[in-house]
């Protein structure tokens, strides 16, 4: 376990491999044509069998989730690649689109054979415009030779996928503010029940909901099978992820781990270690809607669901961001709160409202004017947004910010001590501060 | 009664109208139509929409509102946007905002006097391994330093590059050679 495995990354460094004869020559195009010889409910049941979670943040098992889909039903059936990959600290779904964009557009239709659908789209965060010319291009040769269309793979079979660009809204990473989105309105969750869009998504439309990379994944599974793909990894966390590594290290970049593989040797091997001869203070492994955890909890732990969630975190996005020892806690925390602030919907009161308070209180405290409590009172306001929304981005604006007042509470309180006594003290600021502006 | 855009673009419309199970989902894609041959998402612009989608403008106002990436008012010819979330926070995105402040002497949001530039900060682009960044126009420039991003900066004066993705077209612009490919890896 823990050992390198190349499964969504084999061919990415390769030169011709976003064109439809380079993909071909490298075996691309086997899986789905594999699947289209099966019952459709074997492929379902192969993906399931391969324990695969989904890895957009919320590790839902895809298998399942494709399994909540109809038979037979007088609607339509459609799938929503979501590729609004927007998580903080997260672009590796980006790495597969512009490198790789052939194995996107067959792990859809694998999906799209196995919960019979004729339509698709890949919902695209609207910033990715080389992405987006990547995929639309490997989509044209699809539709040239046949891949795409009315009768795809000479099979009878018929199926479309057209690229959206969304226009700059995190919130559309959450599935139901996608399929609103989609629908032409604006981004905001839906009130659950219904609880999956499988059953009631896309214009009332049972819809199947997965990340580029989880798509991606199930073009290995139909080759090598289920059970292949099971026994990579830990029991509960199957297969590989790719994991986008950013902040204070020296080698910073997309990279493949089989699950379970040390966090701490993640670091130090594939990272490259700590930039500048620096220690490692903290990391935010899952993206920033995920808790932030101190060096000295990462003995023993793996990136895993299991083993993350225990260490009290999440694999999430797979955002991993590292911050060093010169890192001031504080402002980390005032960008991430910034960040919520900034995306939230507007839909939720605790959330739209809190989010500026929590932003506020850190920015405060930050700049030498915190009060005695606003500890507390950060603690408190969280405590009144997660739980209390529509949709998780309540938890992800609230985890996040607890996390970092529990775990670097002496950077908050001394800031605050220095503050009253009238001494604040001053750092070089994170992000740039306008003379005299807003 | 609404203004008319060039024919491309109302071809273009019909197009995207067609794609979908239901013409509703083209309303973002026509917003960027329309913003690409306005500047910016203006009332003629939503009007524009409403009647080819054939939603009540109110509806498409809403939508054009809920996204940063309808501008509302002008933005420069080059407009860049540079992110300021933690990964490239934590390698110096501060220094890249700073020079554009300086450089160009704008408040982010506010357009030079000739129309050429403007900036704002954004959040995380998806770049994080390649920080600090910027996005200009459509197109990524990554792995940044001051010097990097002034020299970036005097060639598209020089060069007045395509850096835009074209709704109408349906692609990404030319760029400045070489430079439209991400640097990841």
């Amino acid at each position: 376990m823990g050992e390198h495995r190349k499964i969504l990354l084999a061919n990415i460094d390769k030169e011709d491999q976003h064109t439809l004869s380079g993909y071909e020559s490298r075996g691309g195009y086997k899986s789905i044509r594999k699947a289209l010889g099966m019952d459709p409910l074997a492929v379902v049941d192969e993906v399931k069998k391969s324990g695969l979670r989904g890895r957009g943040g919320a590790g839902f098992p895809t298998g399942t989730k494709w399994s909540f889909v109809p038979r037979n039903g007088a609607k339509p059936v459609y799938i929503v690649n979501n590729a609004d990959e927007s998580e903080p600290g997260t672009f590796k779904d980006r790495l597969l689109m512009e490198r790789d964009p052939h194995q996107c557009i067959e792990g859809m239709l694998i999906c799209a054979w196995a919960v019979q659908s004729n339509w698709s789209c890949i919902y695209i965060r609207g910033e990715y415009g080389y992405p987006y010319d990547r995929l639309n291009q490997a989509i044209k040769e699809c539709y040239a030779k046949g891949y795409l269309g009315d009768n795809i793979f000479g099979s009878g079979f018929k199926h479309d996928i057209v690229v959206h660009r969304g226009a700059g809204a995190y919130i559309c990473g959450e599935e139901t503010a996608l399929l609103e989105s989609l629908e032409g309105a604006k981004g905001q969750p839906r009130l659950k029940p219904p609880f999956y869009p499988a059953a009631i998504g896309l214009y009332d439309c049972p819809t199947v909901v997965n990340n580029v990379e989880t798509l991606a994944a199930c073009v290995w599974i139909m080759e090598h099978g289920g059970e292949a793909y099971a026994a990579i990894g830990t029991p509960k966390s199957t297969g590989t992820k790719l994991i986008s590594a950013s902040g204070h290290i020296n080698k910073p970049g997309v990279y493949e781990v089989e699950m379970g593989y040390p966090v701490l040797r993640f670091i130090e091997e594939e990272c490259g270690g700590i930039w500048k001869g620096r220690k490692l203070k903290a990391i935010m492994p899952g993206g920033s809607s995920f808790p932030v955890l101190r060096a000295d909890e990462l003995e023993g732990v793996t990136i895993d669901y299991d083993s993350l969630s225990k260490a009290g975190s999440h694999v999430g996005s797979g955002g991993f961001m590292v911050m060093d020892d010169s890192t001031d806690m504080v402002q980390a925390a005032c960008n991430v709160a910034h960040f919520y602030a900034h995306e939230s919907c507007g839909q939720c009161t605790p959330c739209r409202e809190g989010g500026h308070w929590i932003e506020k209180i850190f920015n405060r405290v930050s700049k030498g004017e915190g009060l005695p409590g606003d500890v507390e009172l950060v603690e408190s306001v969280c405590n009144q947004i997660a739980g209390h929304t529509i949709c998780a981005f309540g938890e992800a604006l609230a985890w996040p910010a607890q996390s970092f007042i529990r775990k670097f509470p002496e950077e908050f309180k001394e800031r605050i001590k220095a503050s009253v006594k009238g001494s604040p003290l001053r750092v070089l600021p994170m992000n740039f501060e306008y003379q005299g502006a807003h | 009664m609404a203004i008319k855009l060039s024919e491309a673009a109302e071809k273009r419309v019909e197009e995207l109208k067609a794609k979908y199970p239901d013409s509703r989902s083209a309303v973002m894609p026509a917003l960027y139509i329309a913003q690409e041959e306005l500047g910016y998402v203006n009332g003629d612009a939503i009007n524009w929409v409403a009647e080819k989608i054939g939603m009540a403008p109110v509806h498409v106002m809403e939508v054009a509102t809920f996204y940063t990436m309808y501008y509302k008012k002008p933005v420069g010819k080059y407009h860049f946007q540079v992110c300021r979330t933690l990964s490239c926070a934590l390698r110096g995105a501060r220094e890249i905002t700073e020079h554009l402040h300086k450089r160009f002497n704008l408040l982010p949001g506010e357009v030079s006097a000739d129309g050429k530039w403007s900036y704002e900060e954004v959040e995380c682009l998806g770049s994080c391994g390649t920080a600090p960044m910027c996005e200009v126009n459509d197109i990524f420039f990554e792995n940044l330093t001051p010097e990097k991003l002034e020299a970036i900066i005097e060639r598209i004066d020089k060069e007045n590059p395509d850096l835009r993705f074209s709704s109408v077209k349906d692609k990404l612009g030319e760029g400045l050679k070489g430079q439209t490919k991400s640097e990841i890896i």
